[in-house]
Parts: C-alpha cells; structure tokens; sequence
C-alpha cells in the first residue's frame, strides 16, 4: 500500500531457488558419475555462470539500466496530459470510468481531479513532458515514450512481479536473470546483474531481483551506494592478496575432494561463489568509488562523492555498464501517492529530473548510448479520480489511487525510435485508444533489442520451457529504429 | 495494499514416475488437488468458463457448452477432458494458459476415468479427516524396530530404491548433535561415542542431548520465525520494544519440554486462563508475547484503525498458518477459491482478535497525527540480585514516609495562626500571589500551595523531605517488561469487512471457527481461551500433522508434506501419508511431547543414513522425497555463526535476557529515517559472543550476516526459511569481523590444545573441533601445505590464522550432512 509496507516474505522464492539449482544441473545434462570433476565445474559453472553467450540474432543493445519507481508514478501529471480532466476536474467520476473496474483503494463515487502542472512540447520531436520534469525535457528528442502500457494487476507486489517475472506471483525468475541467463557478463569479476537502490524497497522486496528457477548465480546483486560497496567486502587488515588467494586455494581443493566424495550440486555452486567473491574483491571498490569522476561530471548529476542518491546510482549505473555489467537496476522508493499528490509528486520528481537527465546526456556524449539501452517506469498507473485518505468523503490532500489499464514508460537509447510518442489513451487516460502495449509485450521488445527471441530463450523446468513472456508477448516493432 | 502471494507454481512439483502408485487412483488424494491446481482458475467453484465446472461429478460428466462430457466414466477415449489436455491446437488445448499437464499427471487422470471415475459424495480434503494410527507395514524376519523406517522402507521397496547405508558414527554424532542443539559435538563426545559399542548407544546420546540448555535455543529458533519475533515495531517507525523475556520463556518452555497443547494454550490465552491453570509465576502472560509481535504502524499519518485491524488480520493469519497450516489469508477478502474456507469463516476466527487492546494512542488528542507505541506492558520481578537493593530501597522510602506523615499534624497546628499574620513580602511570589486573595476566594491547589510552603517552613520537615530526595535519586532501575496480549473490557463487536476493507464493515459476525473443520462449541462469548482449546482439540486434524509436518521438514529439509504451510487442496499431497498420521497420532498420545517426538525420528535409520548423493539415486529422486539417503542442507544463519564461535571456543553459554548486540558494519541502524534514533553500541564482554538467538532483532535493519544466509526479516510469519547459495555469503565467512576473529581464535586453540604435538596432529584436532571427523590424508596434505606456506609467506599466528578461515569456510562445516 504505501512505502512502509513490510515486505512480503520470499522464503518460497528461495526454497524454489534451491530445488531448482539441483533441476538445472540435472537438466543441463552434466552427470557427476561420468564426468570428470574439472570439466563438471568448467562447464556447469562456466555455462551457468560467467561467460558471455551469444544471443540469438545481433543484438542492437548490449546492456540495459532499468530505472524502476517503486510504487508507480503518476503518468497524468507526468507523461500523459489529459485536458479533458480539467473540465471534469472536481465532479463526480463519468459512470462508466468506475463500471465494473476494481481499485486497490477507490471506493464508492470519486470525483475527478485535473493534473495541477502543465504541459510543454520539447525537442524536435514535440515530445509533452510535465513541468515538474525539466531536465528529462531537456533531452526529450532520446525517448520513446510509450503512453499506452497496461498490465494485469493492480497492487503493488503483483504488478512488480508481474512486469519483472511476468507472473504476478512470486517463483519465476526476474527479467535480470532472464538476461544473466542468455546473455551472461562481459566481465567475469562482476555478477551481470546489479541491483541499486534508493530509499527503502516496498512491495515485492528481493524477489524483484531473484532467479525464481534459473540457477542461483544468476541473482542480482545489490551494490550500497553509500558506505561499503558490498558488504564484508575488504579483507580484514593485514591480510595480504597473495595470502586470500593460499586460503581460497586450499578451501578450493578441499571443498572439490568433498564434492567428489559427496556428490551435492550445491557444493559445486559454492565454489563458484567463493571464486565470484574474489573477483569482486578486486573489480567493485574503485568501481563505486565516484571520486575519480570530473567535477563537471558529478555537477552534471548533482552528485557529491560518498553521498547515496538516485542521481549517484545513476552515475554508478552508468560506471557499471562500461566494465560489462548486463544489467543495472536501479529502484526509487516512495512512488505511491495515494494522499498528498501535491506536495510528495514534486519531491520526487526532484530527486531523479537531473539524475536521470544526465545519464541519457552522459551515456550519449561517451558512446555508450549507441548500445545501452535505459528504461524508465513504475509497476503500473494511477486513476484520474483522487484518493484521500481521510475517509469522510472530502477530498484533503488528495492523491492517485492504483489502476493497471493504461500507464507511461520510456524507453532510450540502444536500437529504440528516439522522439517517438507512442500508443494514445482515452480522454481521461484511463484506457488505452491506440496501440496497447501489454507488459508482455514490453518484455518481448526489450529481449528483442538485446538480440533475444522471447520464444527460444527458455528454461525447462518441472518438464516445461517456460519463458520470461509466458505464452504471450509480441514485439512492438513501431518502437524499434 | 499487497496480495498475499502464493508460489502456484511450487504446487506443481511433479514426483516423476518413481512415485506412481499402482494402486487403484483415489479421488480425493490424487484427482482432485490436480484439477483444482490445474482446472479450477477457469473451471471452478467461482469460473465456469465455456460453461464448464470440474469440482462437481454432475457437471463434469455433463461437460460444457460444448456439449461433450469432459469425463465419461470407464471411457477415457470419450472423455473430453483427456482429449484438451492432449491436443495439440493451441486452440483446443487446455490448460489455456499455462503449461501442459505433465504426462505423469494425464495418465493419473486416464487411469482414474478408466477404473470409473470414482467421485465420493464425502470427499473431505485428506487433511481434513482427523488422523487415525495406520498399521505399520511388516513384520517380516528383518523388520526395522522403527515404525518410522517400516513406512520408508515400504515406500522405497515399492519404488525399487534401495536405502543408503547408515552414516558412520562421527557424521551421525555431527548431525544429531547439530539438530537437536545446534553447536558441533565436542572432539571429546566423538571420541566417547566412536568407542561406546553398547548397545543404547544412540540413545543415550539422544537423551542427552534432549537434556541439554541448548536444546531450547536451537528449538526456539523456528518458533521465533512462526512468531515473527522481533525487538522492533518494524514499519517506518522501527523503534525498539521489549518482548525479550517472551523469547526467554519459548526457550524455557521447550527445554522443559512442555507439552504442545499447553504450549498453545498458554501462548494463545494465557491471560485469560483461570488463576489455577495459569502455572508458576508470570509465565502464562510472558507466552501471549506471541501475538503482541505483530508489527505495529506507529508512522505518523497512519490510521490507527487501521493499523489495529491490520495486527488482527496478521493475528489471524499467523494463527491458521501455524496451527491450521492453511492459507486462510485468503478468505479475507472473499470465499477461499479453492479450500473451503468462507469469508464469514475468517471473520469468526477475527472476532476472536479483535478484542485486543490498542497499542496506539494520538500523541495529542488536538491533531491526530502523530502516534505514539502504548503496546500493554507488563512488569516483571526482578531477578534476586536486584530484589534485595530493591527492597531496600522502598524500605528506606517507607521509613521517610512515615516519619514525614508523622511530624505533619504538629505543624499543621499552627498554619490557621500563620494565615492569619503571613506577610506576602516576606514569601516567594507564587505565594504571596494567593495570600493576597481573599480567603473565600482560594481554589484547593492554592490551599494546598499555602500549605506546602508552610509546612515547608518547619526544619525538620525540610530535612526529612530533602533526604526523600536523595534517596528517591537512587531507585533502583525499572524491573525488566514485555509485551502481553490483553482484551479491551468493553467487548468490539465484529463485522464481516467487504474485501478486506476496514472502512467497509458487513454483517455482524459472532466468534466461531470454519465450518468444514471439527466443531466448536462456544457462542457469542467465547473468547481466544476456547479457540485455543478447541484448536488443541484432538479432534482437529490439523494440528498435529501440521506440527510434525514442520518438525520433520527441519530435520529433513523438506516436509512430508513439502508445502507446510499449505496442506489445503492447492498445497502438496503428503509424500507418506501414513508416516504423517502416525506420527501425529504418535505426539498426540504421547502428551504432546517433542522431545518424545524428535527422540522416535532421530533414533530411527531414515535419519541416520548416510547423505551421499549417489549419481543413480539422484537421476531417480534428486529431492529425496522418498528418503533413500539421510539429509544433507546447509545450516541456517543462526546456526552457522554459533558453530564457527563454539568451533573457535569464543561462544559464550550465557543465556536469556536484553537482546545482545554482535559486531556489524557501522551505521546501518544509524542511516534509517524515522523513529528514535539509536546507535548501534556493540555489546561488551561475553554478550558480543552469545549465540544468535539473542541477537537484537530490528525488523528494518536485521543483522547483516543473519541477511546474507536467508533469515527473513521477521516482518511476518515464516514457516520455512530458504537455503541460497550466494557470493556475499562467501564475503561474510571471510571478511565478517566476528569470522574473522573466530578463524584467529580456532588457529590458536589449534595450537594451545595439543602442547608439543606434530603439525598434522594439531590441524587433525582443529579438522575435529570443525567436523567432528577426522580428516583424509589429501585432505590433511592441504592443510599442511597451507600451513607452511603461508608460515613461510608471513608468521606462524598467520598460518594458523589461515587453517583457521579455510576451516570455517568448508562447505562440509555450514553444512549439515
């Protein structure tokens, strides 16, 4: 419901993390008895883990940063203006907006209430962008902003799941170990995916990041933007490199003879993880260090070196995937005006404008926009009737209830139609009239851009391939350059 | 507002073909929890898509609008069902929307129409039916003296698995010891046991075990997750609470192995039991910390009424999760969709609830707004140590008292004669303020002024008052408190709320129980004390398959039903159903008992066999659901840090009280927004090396290396915790200060317990003190190579410093095997 929800517990995740690591390698054909020790571990391990994999055709983006706003944003007063609402602004909601509709919290007749901030046209494209975001107006002409987005739940944790898992249950794998799977990192010291997170995570918690069936390597990783980079990262002091290495080479030797003796896949998976940690000793420390970053650089996403923000994750996202990171997830909390739209919409509008703004102008003027590809979005939209949270009926501070018929995201970057408008909504933004793109169908396109058909990449488990888009999903080649 | 999630497709998990019974099919085991995971989203109780429902005989053989009958008894070939799920047109091909049903699954269902498509008018749900003790399969010449390995070993010979050998004694050692107190068996136990060739052996061991303090430490850690136990509210506002002594007393309560009914009972509704049933002392209120653990919204802005009807639903839900092990969450919003809960159901179990005090008030009633924590605290006695202070103190205070009380009456004779010549010029102004009123006119408070500074006036009362003051500044501290369940006086009605909705109350709903479970004989006043007893009731059969189910899934990792929290129509049947039964019926008649419990399982050769995963038993039963081999899973965070401490000799035995605060990352209580501020003082001597169990628990801010290997965040029940396999885990092993100095600790004790011994002597006592085996000579090779060149590199307190990490590091020690 709001931000300080208590996250849902994920034990079941995990538990099918576990279950199904054993199926994996089991399904991946690799027979302990048979095969030899250093060739199960190459390959399994190898195949499972590090390694880049080829996709399937060539791929326009080689790597994504997802810029998730947890709670959902809401795109009437940011995306998608709707001047119709001004003239039922305050009266009793068109009976057919409430008709057989279900809301997370609307209840009885809610009026309408117009969007308080205005529209301009930016770039050449004419894209309309609220005033409350206008440094992303600034590089209006980088997206594709796709207006008409619906998805099939309407509560927080769902709808997350939903769009990241396409399932809105918890157990499948996340769009980010889809990718880990496919694709693999382009840089062995690094998981390939890298979860960021500013303010407290609501709704689905870890799961967002989790592998579901796929192999637990393959997990996103959550990076601290402030303090240690990862937690327990440095050795303690006095201990020399050379002396890490003597004790992970024997722990290494001991834990193959036990392996060998036992026969337990999940050995095998911890002597992947201990050679992982190494390789992150080495590679994640300067990588989050932002002091070695220009001042023009940290002015242009208002960062100040060891202060934890969006805007500094953006600028680690952007370090992230220039050593070969897949993918960087990046997670804004506190989305979720259900009251107080008035005050808390500009505040957070405030905090990701230039964080996100300098990340297009950064990945571009360093090359990397070419191939990067950068989404934006929240897990579903908000009504154009208004919420309060008093009950009586009056609306004070009002706010947005949930509704999953039609929300905005943007694309850019990497393959996308850059200055594109897409899909159109109802008068009152409350359906899609043009162009719906499902979530499914979202996630078919982005695959698609990174070279990935949405059908072949696929996972057997439980005697079924199952996929990140269901039995559903189409590419929406309109989107594409 | 968040759904509860369910992992569907968990309930897919499909045995494979070792597990197919050649017994004629039975309905309500086998036919119907397929059709509900797989048909009953369209084809239900609630859809009837195409016109077609599949939870009713009639309209099944009746089929849809299609007009061919989905099932046709002793006609598979007819049957339209068999047909769907068989095509290959993604237009005629069911289930619509989600994968084929496993052939395993299709043939179970054309077998079951070709034997007639048997559909009993009764069909109750098997969890359902209460328990009656099955027959133990034999006897034969070698029948096992266990009940529990004659089910096992039926399954397994039906399934043509043979049993792997027993463990030998030191790994068996390692693993009991690990499950029935979590800390290793000592060098000195292993050795004692490795040459006790009596016979009992084993069972002295048990017994010993069962008799251990750290019995209630291990065992509490499971309850303590069903609780969602934590020392903080949890939500924005995380602040601190004190519920500590509730965490002691489920200690104390499983060390004294009390029974599981009383157990219940005491935690339930121990407030409300007559004064005779209550037992010794306070504990009775102590237990009903239980549902005071609930997080509590104390964010400003919050709805406080909302807020309490939240605690209650968590209450409800924690409770069937537990003790009903059904996912009755469910029914709040509607009718169970596929168990048959109702929705009035739920909100008989809530008005049970929803008589508990508020644990919010408004900090000013004028703007309500912000909210502060009143959560009914109880007061504790003090220890003995403290009473003695304590009684002096209040003695001190009376003696004051009464020599003030004394004195008074002989200078408050002559206060009429000093009213009537006191000078105002001659007092301080508040004084004189009110003697410059008419008399007549002189509110009580202004009397009393008058006469406190009057009295005031007199050298001995003075005396005596400014000596109340110094002794009142050494009270001693307040006793400890925690947080008990107690029901508002005035009874709350309860409403049936339209989805789940607070502000949209139904019909009025009086206490009750569901329907389909055993009766419940109580009427418009019963209260917690009846459900407690009636879910206690042996009658329910729930209960207690629900609890062994959950007991045997700790020692096993994974229950005899896999899904412990659900044994409704979705949920996993049982892998062996009469094992379940007897086992239930097995606590049932012996007093509730788990120490009797856990004795059966641990004495019996399922337990004790030998966990090597040989390649041919893993092709046919990767999961060991038919336990053909002993189990083999990674420790739980808790665990993993208490053996690294009691391996290195740093863990302290040190039990109850305050929760302790171990070494972690500075600031990560510190950079939360919201609510107290507090830091993070590491806990000094002993307490920073109590074992896990007394970790404070801050429900947003949990200890970071307890995180890292899956203990949830206590924000809800949890009745299984999961077992990843990460790299962070491999950074807190290593770089964790606490394993770090555990790893130092365990080199030196290496060193200092084996005086003048040769190196490979001293590395095979550490292997032991870690492993309770004795190591393999390559294993011992690489140690010692090690050793020495790391020795070479830097100094001898390196090397042992080293063999010490790598120890703690062995998959083999996080790993109970």
């Amino acid at each position: 419901m709001n931000a300080s929800s208590p996250l849902p517990p994920n034990d079941w995740l995990d538990h099918a993390r576990t279950e199904t690591r054993r199926a994996f390698l089991r399904s991946s054909g690799v027979g302990l008895g048979g095969i030899a020790l250093s060739s199960l571990l190459g390959q399994s391990l190898g195949a499972a883990g590090a390694a880049a994999r080829a996709p399937h055709f060539a791929p326009r983006a080689k790597r994504v940063i997802y810029l998730h706003m947890v709670g959902a944003p809401s795109q009437l007063d940011l995306f998608d203006p709707k001047p119709a609402l001004a003239r039922y602004d305050g009266q009793k909601a068109p009976e057919e907006l409430i008709r057989g509709k279900r809301f997370a919290f609307l209840r009885g007749h809610p009026s309408i209430g117009a969007s308080r901030y205005s529209f301009a046209r930016h770039g050449r494209s004419g894209a309309e962008i609220s005033e409350l975001l206008p440094r992303l107006a600034g590089v209006a002409d980088e997206l594709a902003i796709v207006r008409s987005l619906h998805t099939d739940e309407f509560n927080h944790a769902p709808a997350q799941l939903f769009l990241h898992t396409g399932f809105g249950r918890l157990g499948r794998p996340s769009f980010g170990s889809w990718l880990a799977y496919g694709l693999g990192t382009e840089n062995a010291d690094l998981p390939a995916y890298v979860v960021l997170l500013s303010g407290p995570l609501a709704g689905a918690g870890t799961s967002l990041w989790g592998p579901g069936f796929l192999p637990s390597v393959h997990q996103g990783v959550q990076f601290r933007s402030g303090g240690d980079p990862v937690l327990y990262l440095g050795n303690p002091a006095g201990h020399a490199r050379a002396d890490r290495r003597r004790v992970l080479d024997t722990l290494r030797e001991l834990n193959e003879a036990q392996l060998a003796d036992v026969g337990d896949p999940e050995i095998a998976t911890r002597i992947s993880q201990y050679e992982m940690a190494f390789r992150m000793q080495a590679a994640v420390p300067g990588l989050m260090d932002l002091q070695g970053e220009s001042d023009e650089t940290l002015e242009l996403y208002g960062v100040k070196p060891g202060q934890a923000s969006f805007a500094a994750n953006c600028l680690l996202a952007r370090r992230l995937v220039e050593q070969g990171v897949r993918l960087v997830q990046l997670y804004d909390a506190d989305w979720d005006h259900h009251a107080d739209l008035a005050t808390r919409l500009p505040r957070k509008c405030q905090d990701v404008d230039q964080g996100m703004a300098a990340l297009l102008t950064d990945l571009r003027r360093r090359g990397l926009l070419e191939d990067t590809l950068v989404i934006w979005g929240g897990e579903f939209g908000r009504t154009a009737m208004l919420q309060n949270d008093s009950g009586a009926g009056v609306a004070t501070k009002p706010g947005r209830d949930h509704q999953k018929d039609a929300f905005t995201m943007w694309l850019a970057g990497a393959g996308v139609k850059a200055g594109l408008t897409y899909g159109r909504t109802d008068e009152l933004g409350h359906a899609v009239a043009e162009n719906p793109v499902h979530v499914h169908d979202l996630n078919a396109t982005i695959l698609h851009l990174l070279g990935l058909d949405h059908e072949r990449l696929t996972f057997r488990y439980q005697g079924r391939d199952f996929r990140l888009t269901d039995v559903h999903g189409k590419v929406v080649r309109d989107l594409l350059a | 507002m968040s759904v509860p999630l369910r992992p569907a497709f968990l309930a897919l998990v499909v045995l494979g073909p070792v597990l197919a019974a050649p017994a004629r099919v039975d309905f309500v085991r086998e036919i119907r929890p397929l059709l509900a995971r797989h048909c009953y989203d369209c084809h239900g109780p609630e859809e009837a898509k195409g016109g077609l429902r599949l939870n009713q005989a009639a309209a099944a053989r009746r089929g849809g609008e299609s007009g061919l009958p989905a099932v046709v008894p002793g006609q598979p070939e007819r049957s339209e069902l068999l047909t769907r799920l068989r095509a290959t047109d993604p237009e005629d091909v069911m289930p619509r929307k989600a994968a084929p049903l496993p052939a395993a699954d299709q043939e179970l269902l054309r077998r079951w129409i070709a034997e007639g498509a048997d559909w009993p008018t009764d069909a109750r749900h098997w969890a359902y039916v209460p328990p009656a003790r099955p027959s133990v399969p034999g006897p034969g010449a070698d029948a096992p003296s266990s009940p529990i390995d004659a089910f096992v070993n039926a399954r397994l010979a039906q399934a043509g698995l043979p049993p792997a050998p027993l463990a030998d004694p030191a790994r068996w050692l390692r693993r009991v010891t690990l499950d029935l107190t979590g800390l290793p068996p000592t060098p000195a136990e292993v050795a004692a046991f490795e040459s006790d060739r009596s016979p009992g052996a084993r069972g002295r061991v048990v017994d010993r075990l069962l008799a251990s303090p750290r019995f209630g430490e291990r065992w509490a850690r499971p309850w303590l997750d069903l609780a969602r136990y934590a020392d903080s509210h949890g939500f924005q506002r995380d602040d601190l609470r004190d519920l500590w002594p509730y965490r002691d007393w489920v200690i104390a309560a499983l060390n004294a192995d009390l029974p599981f009914d009383r157990f219940t009972v005491l935690q339930l509704a121990g407030d409300l039991l007559p004064e005779a049933e209550r037992g010794p002392g306070m504990d009775a209120l102590v237990a009903t910390g239980f549902h005071r653990a609930a997080p509590t919204n104390v964010e400003a802005g919050t709805d406080q009424e909302e807020g309490r009807v939240n605690q209650v639903f968590d209450r409800v839900n924690t409770t069937a999760t537990v003790w009903l092990g059904s996912t009755l969450e469910c029914a709040q919003c509607h009718n169970h969709k596929y168990d048959p809960f109702s929705l009035k159901d739920y909100y008989r179990l809530f008005a049970f609830f929803n008589q508990a005090e508020q644990e919010t008030d408004f900090t000013s009633p004028k703007a309500m707004a912000a909210l502060r924590f009143t959560g009914p605290y109880l007061d504790l006695p003090p220890p003995e140590a403290e009473a003695v202070a304590r009684a002096e103190f209040t003695a001190r205070l009376a003696a004051l008292d009464a020599r003030i009380a004394a004195r008074r009456p002989a200078v408050l004779a002559g206060f009429a004669a000093w009213l009537q010549q006191a000078d105002p010029a001659a007092v301080p102004a508040a004084v004189a303020a009110v003697l410059r009123l008419e008399p007549a006119r002189r509110n009580a408070a202004q009397r009393a002024r008058l006469e406190a500074h009057f009295l005031g006036l007199d050298p001995e009362l003075a005396g005596l008052q400014e000596e109340r003051r110094a002794v009142e500044k050494q009270r001693p501290p307040a006793t400890a408190r925690t947080l008990v369940m107690r029901d508002d006086a005035t009874p709350r009605p309860s409403r049936v709320l339209r989805r789940g909705n607070f502000l949209d109350p139904g019909e009025p709903v009086e206490p009750g129980t569901p329907e389909v479970l055993h009766p419940f004989r109580g009427g418009p006043a019963a209260n917690r004390l009846d459900l407690a007893r009636w879910l206690v009731s042996r009658e329910n059969p729930l209960v207690a398959r629900v609890t062994v189910n959950r007991w045997w899934a700790e020692l096993f990792g994974r229950g005899l039903v896999a899904t412990p929290e659900d044994f409704g129509i979705k949920g996993e049947p049982p892998s062996h159903p009469e094992l379940l039964d007897w086992l239930a019926v097995e606590l049932m008649d012996h007093g509730w008992s788990l120490k009797h419990l856990l004795r059966e399982i641990t004495l019996s050769d399922t337990y004790g066999r030998a966990s090597r995963v040989e390649p041919a038993l893993r092709a046919r039963d990767d999961q060991n659901v038919l336990l053909a081999r002993g189990p083999r899973l990674r420790l739980d965070a808790e665990m993993i840090r208490d053996n690294a401490l009691a391996a290195a000799g740093l863990l302290s035995a040190r039990m109850g009280g305050p929760p302790v605060r171990p070494p972690q990352p500075a600031g990560l209580w510190e950079s939360k927004v919201g609510g107290d501020r507090v830091t993070y003082d590491v806990s000094a001597g002993e307490d920073a090396w109590r074992r896990g169990i007394y970790t404070v628990w801050k429900r947003t801010s949990p200890y970071p290396s307890f995180t890292a290997f899956d203990a949830p965040a206590r924000t809800a029940c949890a009745v299984q915790r999961s077992r990843s396999n990460t790299p962070l885990q491999a950074l807190v092993l290593l770089n964790d200060p606490v394993y770090v100095e555990a790893a130092r600790a365990l080199g030196r004790r290496m060193a200092a317990e084996t005086p003048g011994a040769p190196l490979a002597a001293r590395l095979r006592h550490g292997f032991r003190l870690c492993l309770a085996r004795s190591p393999g000579a390559a294993e011992l090779a690489a140690l010692e190579r090690l050793w020495r060149e790391q020795a070479a590199a830097g100094d001898e307190a390196s090397a042992w410093h080293a063999v010490g990490t790598v120890l703690l590091n062995l998959d083999e020690m996080i790993t109970k095997g």
